[in-house]
């Protein structure tokens, strides 16, 4: 348990989740805005330009700080998914129509909602998180295979 | 101007934060999946991270303020309803995620990578949400 506490990857982890975790609070604090990337991605689709201008600036900084991270670090940049490609666009329309209907994903609920102890939200990241083990499940250890 | 800088701010360390925690690698977040396989618990870390941060901070602003610095009022989701769209959409979500390894945040973030494959699901994603979209006006 100690090692898996102070290995590398951990410490990266808590390391960007607490960079995720700023990120939000200020976001929050200066602006009272949710940091939920699939609300701010579709409502690109719904609502008028002028009402979008900080969910595109922070969208496209959320692309650069990416691309920035990996060039002060030196790190590589990482793998792209492994899915093939009738199962990518499925993945896709799931992940897209799921998170309109459900109203949040891994950040708006998983991170925003639950540090509001939104009801909602904890059971919104429950359900995704369970259905996402079990599909996980089926397709690797079940279907035996690479999809 | 000054939210766009909070904005341009924000979404600076957000995407700097997937990067450092390897949250934009499928294969990571598919790790964490694999609950009953060789699990990888990077992704309940990079929860902890944020969490431990934003929630002391949501409910000290949700306590004791009343509107935030640069804006008139937070911004809250209207809904409070545990329904069937709540679940059934979230279950998608989960199927959709499970199948790539990708969720909103860090296809996003993953298109400045280069990868074919990502425009190809964020494209999909696009239409699955605008499909929704439209189906919610039609009722």
């Amino acid at each position: 348990m100690s090692e898996l506490l102070t290995s590398p990857d951990t410490i990266n982890a808590l390391f960007g989740g607490a960079l995720i975790g700023i990120a939000c609070a200020l976001l929050f604090a200066f602006n009272g805005r949710i940091s939920g990337i699939c609300g701010m991605v579709f409502s690109l689709m719904a609502t008028r330009f002028s009402n979008n201008i900080w969910r595109i600036l922070f969208l496209l900084s959320m692309i650069v700080g990416s691309l920035l991270f990996h060039g002060l670090t030196d790190t590589p940049f990482p793998v792209a998914p492994d899915t093939s490609l009738p199962w990518l666009i499925t993945g896709g329309l799931l992940v897209g129509f799921g998170t309109s209907l459900g109203n949040g994903c891994t950040s708006g609920h998983g991170i925003s909602g639950i540090a509001r102890l939104s009801p909602r939200s904890m059971v919104a990241t429950l359900t995704f998180m369970a259905s996402a083990i079990a599909c996980f499940y089926i397709v690797k250890h079940v279907l035996g295979g690479s999809i | 101007m000054k939210q766009s800088i909070i904005a341009i701010l924000a979404g600076l360390l957000f995407g700097a934060g997937l990067a450092a925690s390897d949250m934009n690698n499928p294969e990571r977040v598919q790790g964490f999946l694999d609950l009953f396989g060789s699990w990888d618990p990077t992704l309940m870390f990079v929860m902890i991270g944020a969490l431990i941060i934003a929630t002391p901070i949501y409910q000290w602003l949700l306590k004791k303020r009343e509107k935030p610095i640069f804006a008139s009022k937070f911004y809250l989701p209207a809904s409070k309803l545990i329904d069937t769209k709540l679940i059934a959409g979230s279950a998608m979500f989960g199927l959709g995620w499970a199948l790539v390894g990708y969720c909103p945040g860090p296809a996003i973030a993953a298109l400045g990578y280069g990868y074919t494959d990502v425009y190809i699901f964020v494209i999909a994603m696009m239409i699955g949400a605008k499909a929704h979209q439209l189906l919610k006006k039609q009722s």
